[in-house]
C-alpha cells in the first residue's frame, strides 16, 4: 500500500529538474536536425492534406455539386465537420484559461500544446463555412457592410452571430497563445547560435527582457485575458449550437443544445488533446513534464463530460416524448431505427458506455487504453454532429421529399485534408516553437519561488 | 577661437562627467546575477532599503513577492479592458440599431427594427473582442514599451543568464544614488556575481541608419512591388479566370453557337412545326377591310381608364404624323406625308374596324403597321380616343349640357 503524504502537495514535474535542463528539454526538437520518424508522420499528414486540397480543387472548379448534398439535406459534412473542429478547439481554452482561473497548476505542461491545438482545430473549422459557399471569395459578405442595394447583413441571424463568436474566438485564442509566447520565445532568442532563427525570435519576442516591471503588467494581462476568454468559449460553441436551435426543425429546435453543444466541445476536445499528448510526450522524451497523473486527470475531465453528454443524450427522447409533440418523437425514432441507425448506436456506444471506463484507475493510467479510448471519443463525436445534422435533414415534413444523403468522395476527401492540415501544423509546430510553457514549467518546480518571503504575499 | 577649444573641452568634461567613456558608449547600468529566487529577493529588499528606485529585477519566470519587494504599485492594465469592452458594447449596439433602423429599415422575423435581444450574442462577442485586442495591444506598446531590440541589456551574458536559469538585478544610471564604484561594492556585498556594467550601444541610440540601409529600403521596395502585382492580378486577371468567374462558364448553349450534336450544326433549334408563340393571337381580316369593317366591332367600353390609355398611346405613336388633335398637322416638318385629317365625313362615319384594321394592317403603303408596338387592347383603345377627337370637333348643342 502506498504512503500519501497529504501534509503537501505532489509535485507537478517528476524528478525535480533544474531550470536549465527544462529548457533543455523543451528546446530539443528546435534544435536538433527532426528525425526519419518526424519526416515520416510528416509526409503523411502532407498526403493528407494533398488529398484534401485536390478534393477541394474539384469543388471550387465544379462547384458543391460534387458532395452529395442535396434537399433536404442541405447541410452534412461541412457542417459537421464545422461543428467537430470548433469543439476541438475549445478544450485548449478550457485548459489555458478556465483552469488557469481555477489555479489548477498542474496544467501548465500541457496548455501551451492544448492552445496551439485550439488555434489550429480553429483554422480547420474556419475552412468549412468558406467552403461550403461555393465561392468562397465571396465569404467577405459575412461583414457587416451594405451591399450594392444598401442592405445589411441581418444581424438576428444566428449565421451573423457565428462569424463574431469564431471570428472573436480565433482572435483572442491567437493573442492568448501569442502572449503566453513571448517569453519562451524569448529564451529561444537567447540560447539560439542561428543567425536566422535568432533574428525570427527577435522579431517575435519583441524584445522582452523578463524584467520583473514587465513581468507584473503581464502576468495582469493574462488574468484578464483568461477571465474573458472563459466566458467567450462558451458562448461560441452556444452560439454554434444556435444554427440549429434557433431553426424550427424537429431535432434541431431544442433549448438544451447550448449547454450540450459545450460540454461536448470539451469531452472531444479533451479527447482529441489527450490523444495528440500521448504521441507527443513519447516521441519528445516529455514524460517527465507531461505526467501520467495529467493523463489520468484529463480522463477524468472526458468521464464527467461524457456524463453530460450522456444526460442530453436522455433528455432529447424524453422531451420528445413528454411534449406529445409527434413530429419530434418520430424524428427521435427515426434516429435509433432509421436508415442512420449503425451510427446513432455508435455515436452512444464510443461517447456514453466506452468512456465509462475510466472509473478505473488501471485503465486511467495505461497509455495504449487511454489512446484506443480517446481515438473512440473522437469517433463517437464526429458522428454526433454528423447524426444530429443529417437525420433531422433526411426525413422533411413532405414524405415525397425524403432523401438518403450518402457522401461521396470529394466530401471524404477534404476530411481527410482538414486532418492533413491539423496534424500538419501540429508537426511543423513542435519543431518551430515550445511546444512547453518554459516560463510557466519553471515556476512550478520545487523551490522556483522564495522559501522565506516573510508574508510579502499577504502584506 | 580659444573660447571654442576651452568649450568643447568643457563639453568633453561634461561627457566624462556623464559617463561617456572614450569608446562612445553610455552606461546603462549595473547587472549582477544571482543563484537562486532567495537571493534575488533579499537582494530586491536590500536595494529597496537602501533607497535605489530605478532599478529592476529579472527572472526567468515571475516570482511571487517582488512586486512588493520592490514597492510596485499594482498594475491598472484591467481599465483598459474595462473601458474599451464599454466601448465595444456601446458602439455594436449603436450600429446595429442605426442599420437597422435608420440607414436601411427592414422588418426581419415579425421583430421591431432594434430587436435587442437578437443582438446579444454579437454585444458580447465584441466587448470581449474590443476588451482583449485592446488589453494585449497597450500591454505590449504602452506598458512593456515593445517591440524594442535595441535595449541595452539585449545580447548581453546577463540577458542569456535570466533568460534561462538566472535571477538578476539591474541598478540603472539614472538612478539619482547611482554610483559606478558605490553600485557595484553594494550589488556584490549583496551575493551578486557577475557584477558588470552595461552600455548602450550607440549605433542602435540612432534610427536613421536602420531606415536608410540600403537592405531595408531594397525590402520595402520588393515589398511594395509585389504587393501592388498581386492585388492587380487578382483583381484584373484573376477574377476573369474560372472558377472565379462565377456564372460566365455554364453548361448551356449560347445563341448562334455551333454544335456539334446535330447534324445541320446549329444550336439554336427552330420551334417544331405548328408551334403558337404565348399569347399570339391569329389576325384574319389582313388585307380584307370590307370584312374588317364589316364584323369587328371594339370590345372596349369608353371608360376613363381606357380613355386615358387612348390618349397615351396616340399621343406617343400617333400624334407625330396625325397631330395631337388628328387634324394631320405633322410635326415631321415634311419629312414625311402629313396625313388626312381623322375629322373628314367618310372617316367619322366609317365604323370602328376601319380604324383597328389601319392601325394592323398598315394604309396604302404610307403607313406602316403598328401591331408590333401597341398591344392589341391598347389599339382599340385608341379607337375610342378618335371617337372622341372626332365629337369634340364636332361637338353638338346637346354636349354642351
Amino acid at each position: 500500500m502506498e504512503v500519501v503524504d497529504y501534509s503537501k502537495a505532489p509535485p507537478l514535474i517528476e524528478g525535480n529538474p533544474t531550470l536549465g535542463h527544462i529548457d533543455d528539454s523543451i528546446a530539443v526538437p528546435m534544435e536538433k536536425r527532426p528525425s526519419k520518424k518526424y519526416f515520416a508522420a510528416l509526409s503523411i499528414t502532407l498526403t493528407m492534406l494533398l488529398i484534401g486540397a485536390v478534393a477541394l480543387g474539384y469543388t471550387f472548379y465544379y462547384g458543391i455539386g460534387m458532395w452529395g448534398n442535396n434537399i433536404p439535406v442541405g447541410w452534412a459534412f461541412d457542417i459537421t465537420n464545422f461543428v467537430f473542429w470548433i469543439g476541438i478547439g475549445h478544450a485548449g481554452t478550457l485548459i489555458s484559461a478556465i483552469l488557469f482561473l481555477f489555479r489548477q497548476r498542474w496544467r501548465t505542461g500541457i496548455a501551451r500544446f492544448a492552445e496551439a491545438m485550439t488555434i489550429f482545430a480553429v483554422m480547420c473549422a474556419g475552412l468549412f463555412p468558406l467552403i461550403h459557399l461555393g465561392r468562397p471569395w465571396y465569404a467577405a459578405f459575412v461583414f457587416p457592410y451594405p451591399n450594392q442595394h444598401g442592405i445589411w447583413i441581418n444581424f438576428n441571424s444566428p449565421l451573423v452571430w457565428d462569424v463574431f463568436a469564431v471570428s472573436t474566438y480565433f482572435t483572442v485564442s491567437l493573442m492568448f497563445w501569442y502572449i503566453g509566447l513571448i517569453p519562451d520565445l524569448a529564451s529561444m532568442r537567447d540560447r539560439t547560435t542561428n543567425k536566422f532563427k535568432k533574428a525570427v525570435y527577435s522579431v517575435l519576442s519583441l524584445g522582452w527582457r523578463f524584467s520583473n516591471k514587465h513581468w507584473q503588467h503581464y502576468e495582469k494581462t493574462y488574468v484578464i485575458l483568461a477571465g474573458l476568454a472563459t466566458p467567450l468559449v462558451l458562448s461560441v460553441h452556444s452560439i454554434v449550437s444556435f444554427d440549429f436551435a434557433v431553426s424550427i426543425l424537429p431535432g434541431w429546435h431544442t433549448t438544451i443544445f447550448p449547454p450540450y453543444f459545450v460540454a461536448g466541445a470539451i469531452f472531444s476536445g479533451f479527447a482529441m488533446v489527450m490523444t495528440v499528448l500521448i504521441i507527443v510526450r513519447k516521441v519528445f522524451d516529455l514524460e517527465y513534464i507531461i505526467t501520467k497523473k495529467h493523463l489520468d486527470k484529463m480522463a477524468k475531465i472526458i468521464l464527467v463530460t461524457s456524463m453530460m453528454v450522456a444526460y442530453a443524450y436522455l433528455m432529447e427522447p424524453f422531451i420528445a416524448w413528454y411534449s406529445g409533440n409527434a413530429v419530434d418523437w418520430f424524428v427521435v425514432v427515426s434516429r435509433a431505427t432509421g436508415h442512420y441507425a449503425v451510427g446513432f448506436w455508435m455515436m452512444v456506444a464510443c461517447n456514453v458506455f466506452i468512456p465509462q471506463l475510466f472509473w478505473f484507475k488501471k485503465i486511467r493510467s495505461s497509455i495504449p487504453a487511454l489512446f484506443i479510448i480517446s481515438l473512440l471519443v473522437n469517433v463517437g463525436m464526429w458522428l454526433e454532429r454528423y447524426i444530429i445534422i443529417v437525420t433531422s435533414l433526411y426525413r422533411d415534413f413532405l414524405p415525397s421529399a425524403w432523401h438518403i444523403y450518402t457522401p461521396t468522395i470529394f466530401d471524404f476527401g477534404i476530411l481527410i485534408g482538414s486532418f492533413g492540415l491539423f496534424f500538419t501544423l501540429v508537426l511543423l509546430f513542435s519543431r518551430t516553437l515550445p511546444v512547453i510553457s518554459m516560463s510557466e514549467v519553471k515556476g512550478v518546480v520545487e523551490g522556483a519561488h522564495p522559501t522565506h518571503h516573510i508574508g510579502a504575499e499577504h502584506e | 577661437m580659444r573660447v571654442l577649444i576651452q568649450h568643447i573641452i568643457l563639453v568633453q568634461n561634461m561627457s566624462e562627467i556623464q559617463r561617456i567613456p572614450p569608446s562612445g558608449r553610455r552606461l546603462y547600468g549595473i547587472t549582477a546575477i544571482f543563484d537562486n529566487p532567495d537571493k534575488v529577493l533579499s537582494a530586491t529588499k536590500a536595494a529597496t532599503q537602501e533607497g535605489y528606485k530605478d532599478f529592476d529585477v529579472y527572472s526567468p519566470y515571475p516570482i511571487h513577492g517582488l512586486d512588493n519587494a520592490m514597492k510596485l504599485k499594482p498594475s491598472r492594465i484591467g481599465v483598459v479592458t474595462l473601458v474599451l469592452a464599454m466601448i465595444g458594447v456601446v458602439s455594436i449596439l449603436l450600429f446595429t440599431w442605426w442599420t437597422n433602423s435608420v440607414n436601411y429599415p427592414l422588418i426581419i422575423g415579425g421583430k421591431p427594427y432594434f430587436a435587442w435581444p437578437s443582438y446579444i450574442p454579437i454585444t458580447f462577442e465584441m466587448a470581449v473582442l474590443f476588451g482583449a485586442v485592446s488589453t494585449v495591444i497597450s500591454l505590449i506598446a504602452i506598458w512593456l514599451g515593445l517591440p524594442r531590440n535595441s535595449h541595452p541589456l539585449h545580447d548581453t551574458e546577463f540577458m542569456k543568464k535570466v533568460s534561462s536559469d538566472r535571477f538578476g538585478v539591474c541598478v540603472e544610471a539614472t538612478d539619482p544614488k547611482f554610483d559606478e564604484k558605490q553600485t557595484m561594492d553594494f550589488l556584490q556585498r549583496l551575493g551578486g556575481e557577475n557584477v558588470e556594467l552595461a552600455y548602450y550601444e550607440v549605433h542602435e541610440l540612432s534610427l536613421r541608419k536602420a531606415v536608410l540601409d540600403p537592405k531595408f529600403v531594397g525590402a520595402m521596395v520588393i515589398v511594395a512591388v509585389a504587393s501592388s502585382g498581386a492585388t492587380y492580378f487578382s483583381l484584373n486577371k484573376m477574377l476573369l479566370m474560372r472558377p472565379w468567374s462565377s456564372l460566365n462558364n455554364q453548361f448551356k448553349v449560347l445563341p448562334e453557337s455551333r454544335s456539334t450534336f446535330y447534324a445541320d450544326g446549329f444550336a439554336m433549334r427552330p420551334p417544331v412545326e405548328g408551334t403558337v408563340a404565348r399569347g399570339h393571337m391569329p389576325y384574319i381580316f389582313s388585307g380584307n377591310m370590307p370584312s374588317a369593317e364589316k364584323y369587328m366591332k371594339n370590345p372596349l367600353l369608353p371608360t376613363p381608364r381606357v380613355m386615358e390609355v387612348g390618349q397615351r398611346d396616340f399621343n406617343t405613336y400617333c400624334s407625330p404624323c396625325h397631330g395631337y388633335f388628328g387634324d394631320g398637322d405633322s410635326r415631321l416638318q415634311g419629312q414625311f406625308p402629313s396625313p388626312p385629317s381623322l375629322h373628314s365625313d367618310t372617316l367619322r362615319h366609317a365604323p370602328d374596324g376601319h380604324f383597328y384594321q389601319v392601325m394592323t394592317d398598315g394604309f396604302q403603303n404610307v403607313m406602316p403597321s403598328y401591331a408590333r408596338q401597341i398591344p392589341r387592347d391598347e389599339r382599340w383603345a385608341i379607337v375610342w380616343y378618335i371617337r372622341a377627337l372626332q365629337r369634340a370637333e364636332h361637338a353638338k348643342g346637346s354636349d354642351v349640357k
